[in-house]
């Protein structure tokens, strides 16, 4: 159980990694990047085949995002000048072209045979002493400390704002059920806490992935936050309201694009280096088109433009995915009592299944909440 | 290349002169004035041999415009005359097929927009466009010039700095919208700005570039006559600090209280310029105005 759990941590904190690049391009910038997944390819080959001829991994991860960010350099560089939806086309295409590289260039790549046996991060380290494990719990708990009192923070604002607005016109506290899903937050917390705990304290190597990698989150997340609220953060999210106004005023709206392209991408390879790191084996199969898709739900479930939001629709969607998992077996059981429903679907099918629900979900939730999880209803009613 | 009516600042007086020989002498004295002492009084913006075709539309033909330092100069002229097309390329966010602009003796015809507004000339739209989803104070704090917390790097080491700037720029931010009457809107999104607001916001936007020139698009245009009578007093109050103002308005009593000059477009080509009692009584101008 623990074991899964912190798989499924893993899983959730690669894709919200992945997901923040994305959202840095689409919910700060508005550049449609229907490609993302090219840059996870880009980091994830790179830091592998770079360790693999005995690069350090640090040096083969950085230069991993370097490359992915050259590529967004080069998808900016070619197209922005351009209407908008050129971007969204040139990249569908790009990562389809970097995937199909992967594929066939088998003296780099091993082409569909794919990369086995990489060096892995913390590999060495099978037997920690006491003292660093007691020292990677204090930094996990550390993580945790510091995003629960974000939370609270959150909280306290909104239960100000529920004062304030129940003095002022009494009208029902919308904001109840906020507070109702800040507290389902924070036991959530508790339980991954300490699953996380527990499992470093046991060490294994997928321990030691998930703390490097929800460090490396946590310090991605922090800095777009100080990023999309300082001034550079204003001018991109002028651009994605009006480019033309931004022009008006004296921004380079092309090199601020740029700079989204490249600093989302060069997330997004380090993303694909933690992908690769998670799975121990890549071959071209693992970067199909559906994981930019994937992104694109998460970042719209959970509110785009906001970075906090991202990370909830990655949670969101991997207990989702991992919930749905157990359907065979739901099915089983429903089975036994009406034997109407079908015994069993195959792979193949669950997997189409769970997509299928998930767009329906979405639709659902699209037209309840058509501004996702944490944005801004206010937003959406605001004339343009 | 740059024709020969290209640095003629009487080029509109040809018309004038056919038609209206007893005011020649007062235009001609006007332009004159210009023209006599240029390295006290070159004009801070002057275009000429303007082009711009779209299409088999000639939006903007041969047209020539200056304005001087420190006034209100008017642009006006029928629907789909070109003056909005006139001054997209003055601000070069069309590019021109033909012609010069000089923004304070310089050549800027070259120039990327948004260098343009660096250098201070800034416009508005004829459709005010605000930052919906931006605050309307965030609007305005876009606006300030050279932010150290502009830079990417700037927001790892600068932080400090930046925090500084922010707070003297919220400043300045709320004394301008103080003078617009939208102070207390600071802190609401843009977008819940009326469309008159919008105008304001506007205004209030480019004057926080701290542009030398500001080029208004039709500021009274769908504002109520209340919130129009605060905008023209707005501009005279700033131009009285300075401003200098170059001006679309279809409204003639913003036009004849507030501007120094005019000048009149017609299907793209300059049709007379003067003052704005010369433009009214200009019988050319009122034929293109009321249709042959
Ligand atoms: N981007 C464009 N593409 C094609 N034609 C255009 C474009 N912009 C303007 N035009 C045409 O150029 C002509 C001048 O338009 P412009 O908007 O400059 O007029 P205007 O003087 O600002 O009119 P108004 O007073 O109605 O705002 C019109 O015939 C218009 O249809
Ligand atoms: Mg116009």
């Amino acid at each position: 159980m623990i074991g899964y759990l912190v798989s499924l941590i893993i899983f959730t904190a690669t894709y919200a990694l992945f997901s923040l690049g994305l959202n840095l391009q689409w919910g700060f910038t508005g550049l449609i990047n229907f490609g993302h997944v090219a840059f996870m390819t880009v980091g994830a080959y790179t830091t592998v085949l770079l360790s693999v001829k005995g690069v350090p991994l640090v040096i083969a991860t950085v230069i991993g995002a370097a490359l992915a960010a050259v590529l967004g350099l080069t998808l900016g560089v070619s197209t922005l000048r351009l209407r908008e939806d050129y971007l969204a086309i040139v990249t569908i295409g790009a990562s389809e072209v970097v995937r199909l590289i992967a594929l066939n260039e088998e003296w780099l790549t091993r082409g569909p045979l794919g990369i086995p046996n990489y060096p892995l991060p913390l590999e060495e380290l099978t037997r920690p002493t006491l003292f660093s494990k007691i020292g990677m719990i204090a930094l996990w708990t550390a993580i945790f400390v510091l995003a629960g009192w974000q939370l609270v923070q959150w909280m306290r604002r909104r239960v100000d704002r529920l004062g304030r607005e129940m003095a002022v016109d009494k009208k029902p506290p919308v904001s109840v059920m906020k507070l109702i899903w800040g507290a389902a937050a924070v036991i959530l917390g508790l339980v991954l806490y300490g699953a996380g705990a527990i499992a470093l304290s046991n060490y294994s190597y997928k321990a030691g992935l998930m703390l490097l990698l929800v460090t490396v989150l946590a310090l991605v997340y922090w800095r777009l936050e100080v990023l999309v609220k300082s001034p550079w953060g204003r001018v991109l999210k002028a651009i994605r309201e009006d480019e033309e106004v931004a022009k008006a005023l004296g921004k380079n709206v092309f090199w601020y694009k740029l700079q989204a392209l490249i600093l989302g991408g060069a997330i997004a390879g380090i993303a694909g280096a933690f992908y690769a790191w998670n799975l121990t084996f890549i071959n071209p199969d693992g970067f199909i088109p559906l994981i930019t898709f994937q992104a694109w739900i998460i970042v719209v479930l959970g509110g785009t433009g906001n970075n906090a939001g991202t990370l909830l629709g990655a949670v969101i969607y991997w207990a989702y995915y991992s919930g749905t998992r157990f359907l065979p077996d739901l099915l089983q059981a429903l089975h036994s009592i009406m034997p109407v429903v079908p015994v069993s679907i195959d792979d193949a099918r669950l997997g189409a299944f769970r997509i299928m629900v998930i767009g329906l979900l979405l639709i659902v939730l699209m037209m309840a909440r058509p501004q996702g999880i944490l944005g801004k209803k206010e937003e959406l009613t605001l004339g343009r | 290349m740059v024709d020969e009516s290209s640095n003629s600042p009487d080029f509109p007086t040809d018309g004038l002169e056919t038609n209206q020989p007893q005011d020649l002498a007062e235009v001609l004295a006007d332009v004159e004035g210009v023209g006599a002492s240029p390295q006290m009084e070159l004009p801070l913006l002057a275009a000429s041999g303007l082009v711009k075709n779209f299409g088999g539309i000639r939006a903007v033909d041969n047209a020539v415009i200056e304005v001087a330092k420190g006034s209100i100069t008017g642009l006006v002229g029928p629907n789909g005359a070109g003056k909005t097309t006139l001054f997209n390329l003055l601000s070069n966010f069309i590019r021109s097929d033909r012609g010069r602009v000089l923004f304070d003796g310089e050549p800027i015809h070259h120039l990327q927009p948004h260098l343009i507004a660096r250098i201070g000339m800034v416009r508005t739209f004829q459709v005010a466009r605000a930052l919906s989803r931006l605050s309307v104070m965030d609007n305005m704090l876009l606006a300030t010039q050279h932010q150290t917390g502009e830079k990417f790097w700037n927001t790892w080491f600068k932080q400090k700095q930046i925090r500084q700037e922010e707070r003297e720029q919220r400043e300045r931010a709320l004394d301008i919208l103080d003078s617009i009457g939208l102070a207390h809107m600071a802190y609401e999104y843009a977008g819940a700005l009326s469309g008159g607001q919008r105008k304001l916001l506007e205004m209030g936007r480019a004057l926080m570039t701290v542009p030398k020139l500001i080029l208004l698009d039709e500021p009274a245009a769908g504002v109520n006559p209340t919130l129009i009578n605060q905008i023209c007093d707005r501009i005279l109050d700033w131009n009285r600090d300075g401003m200098t103002f170059l001006i679309i308005e279809h409204n003639m009593d913003v036009i004849m209280s507030l501007c120094d000059r005019v000048w009149v477009l017609a299907e793209g080509r300059n049709l007379a310029s003067g003052s704005p009692a010369e433009i009214q009584s200009n019988p050319e101008v009122l034929e293109a105005y009321l249709g042959k």
